[in-house]
């Protein structure tokens, strides 16, 4: 059973990764092609927020700072101390998944909203960081002049390379996270959602398993960040504020809370979102505000969710339908 | 280096109070609807852009505030009535999300309307400050303090005396025996939200002689109202109103002694401090366990 599920999950990541190879053949010019590569890296975090929130109901309102770890970290790595790509690469996500252990031990202690709080709170102030150590980040304009990815001696410079490079990471993430919500540790992990009581009543490691949840999401975080950093090769701290985080949230939340494809969904539905609003113009932000509102109003459970009733409906007026026959 | 204490102190009280009435606002919907209302922020920024504009459209400056005031009461019963009511039966944090949508509406709505400029309010009462204990104290500061401390008090004698109050209180306890004795709790509801807004917005009002108002200000002061009240223990509005001074204190020594960039990150640090060490706030009741 658990083999089969294991294949199963391979099958589906894999097609996924097709069906991310063909599409760029749908797009009509590089322009969308540069949004998706931004959408896969959304999709990179929110399907590791996702694990923390949708399977483990653990809310974090500061993600976008392992986000900006990562890219930071790298960039700065890079440049100024003039290391290899690969080693900036490796410290960017070390520094994301240090930073996340240290911040788990006594933050993840919170329940509800006051976890919300102190993460929301962790998120303002390394934003604050990022826009004051001037020296360090080069503050509220950025940091221009990061290289772009070359690896094996080969410089990803072209979208299309570096799509390729961005779609084989998120399909293995999407790969990585189904696999672990069928393993022991997912269904420890949604057990402690349900009651953390009975959970650990039945020998689960409460603490360790938030801890070990929260530390992969920022890792993945961490990961996007500096697959970000070395695709515009300019970062700035707008990118990894407050309205990061919540950005991220939401794309959990509008995709489907404990649905890897839901988030992938709500990643990718909200970075084009705003494109196809350019022709609004001005009231833009408006539109995208309702279409926000509405959606998580008919679609209480999300894109995954909507998604699954559709389906269900088919299956039944089918089946009506081959009874009136 | 104590020197500028007085004056510090002056100046977080004035902002802590503000604050502390945006977390009040906070309050009051998570009382009612279990509900975290992150367009908190945008009742305030309304509070003060429509001041400004009925300012503009020729009402006297009192005139002005009240009708801004009222107007964003309804604003809160609008979005409760439209966005919030119809969700009943979603998980919590799917109105969150609706709120963080209504707030981008606002917010957007607020820009068109009013546009990018940061505006500022005149003075209620001149602007000569007084000198007292070497802190130059801005009139529109007292101001400050004896608006909250009204509405503090208004809102006292609202839960003790008036039935309305009562109900309220009463659906913070418990949702299901409310509603069993014979409370609407959607009416509550209702009626938190334009609480809500009035309170958010008189804060807004006060603020935006001191500190200028724009469509953008929500968000940073809906976030200190919110910390505001995990401070204070959420769910308890006098809480929420010391967490409010507590902070502004805070922030205004950070400012002051540490680095003024670093005076919102001075705050926060102060406050995950806290929290871990207290995890259900100052005042909150002991519910919230520790693992």
């Amino acid at each position: 059973m658990r083999r089969s599920l294991r294949g199963n999950n391979a099958v589906q990541a894999a097609l996924f990764l097709a069906l991310l190879l063909a599409a760029p053949a749908a797009l009509p010019n590089d322009y969308y092609l540069s949004i998706c590569i931004l959408a896969c890296l959304s999709a990179i975090i929110a399907v590791g927020l996702n694990l923390l929130m949708g399977y483990a109901g653990q809310v974090s309102l500061g993600h976008a700072a392992f986000y900006g770890l990562g890219a930071y970290t790298t960039a700065i790595c890079t440049t100024r101390f003039g290391l290899p790509i690969p080693v900036g690469m490796v410290a960017g996500i070390a520094v994301a998944t240090v930073v996340a252990w240290i911040v788990a031990v006594p933050t993840l202690k919170l329940k509800g909203n006051y976890l919300a709080m102190a993460t929301l709170g962790f998120g303002i102030i390394v934003s604050i960081v990022f826009n004051e150590t001037v020296d360090l980040t080069g503050g509220p304009s950025g940091y221009v002049g990061i290289p772009r990815l070359a690896l094996f001696g080969h410089v990803f410079d072209t979208d299309r390379g570096y799509y390729n490079v961005v779609s084989v990471v998120l399909a293995l993430v999407v790969l990585l996270s189904l696999n672990l919500m069928h393993s022991r540790t997912g269904r420890a992990l949604r057990a402690l959602h349900v009651s953390e009581k009975a959970a650990g009543s039945l020998g689960i490691d409460i603490a360790a398993h938030k801890r070990f949840v929260f530390v992969l999401s920022a890792a993945l975080a961490g990961l996007a960040g500096v697959l970000y950093a070395h695709y515009l090769s300019f970062v700035a701290p707008a990118s990894f504020g407050f309205s990061a985080s919540v950005q991220l949230l939401v794309m959990v939340v509008l995709g489907g809370m404990a649905s890897v494809w839901g988030s992938v969904a709500g990643a990718f539905f909200l970075t084009a979102l705003p494109e196809f609003l350019r022709e609004f113009e001005d009231i833009d932000i408006l539109v995208y505000g309702a279409i926000l509102v509405a959606t998580i109003m008919f679609l209480p459970d999300g894109l995954a969710g909507g998604l699954r009733r559709l389906a269900a409906k088919c299956r039944r007026a089918k089946v009506s339908h081959a009874k009136a026959d | 280096m104590l020197a500028g204490a007085p004056q510090y102190l002056v100046s977080g009280l004035t902002q802590g109070a503000a604050y502390g009435l945006i977390g009040l606002g906070y309050t009051m919907i998570f009382n009612t609807t279990g509900i975290i209302n992150f367009a908190q922020g945008e009742f305030v920024m309304l509070g003060g852009l429509l001041s400004v504009y009925y300012l503009g459209a020729g009402l006297p400056l009192a005139l002005a505030v009240l009708a801004a005031c009222l107007t964003t009461a309804v604003v809160g019963a609008l979005m409760e009535r439209l966005t919030i009511r119809p969700l009943v039966g979603a998980p919590a944090v799917n109105a969150v999300i609706v709120t963080i949508g209504v707030s981008i509406l606002l917010r957007g709505g607020a820009m068109l309307a009013f546009g990018k400029d940061t505006v500022a309010l005149p003075a209620f009462t001149g602007v000569r400050p007084l000198l007292a204990l070497g802190a130059a104290i801005q009139p529109q500061s007292l101001w400050v303090l004896a608006v909250t401390l009204a509405l503090l008090a208004a809102l006292k004698l609202f839960f003790t005396v008036s039935i309305q109050g009562k109900a309220m209180l009463a659906c913070s306890c418990q949702q299901k025996a409310a509603s069993l004795v014979g409370i609407s709790v959607s009416r509550m509801a209702l009626l938190s939200f334009g609480l809500s807004g009035l309170i958010g917005a008189v804060a807004g009002a006060i603020l935006a002689p001191i500190t200028m108002t724009a469509y953008d200000v929500g968000m940073m002061l809906g976030l200190k109202g919110f910390a505001a009240c995990i401070l204070g223990g959420l769910g308890n509005p006098f809480g929420a109103a010391a967490g409010g001074l507590i902070l502004g204190v805070l922030e205004a020594f950070g400012a002051g002694f540490v680095a003024s960039g670093y005076k919102d990150a001075f705050a926060f640090v102060v406050l995950l401090l806290l929290l871990f060490v207290k995890p259900s706030g100052l005042f909150g009741k002991a519910g919230v366990e520790r693992v």
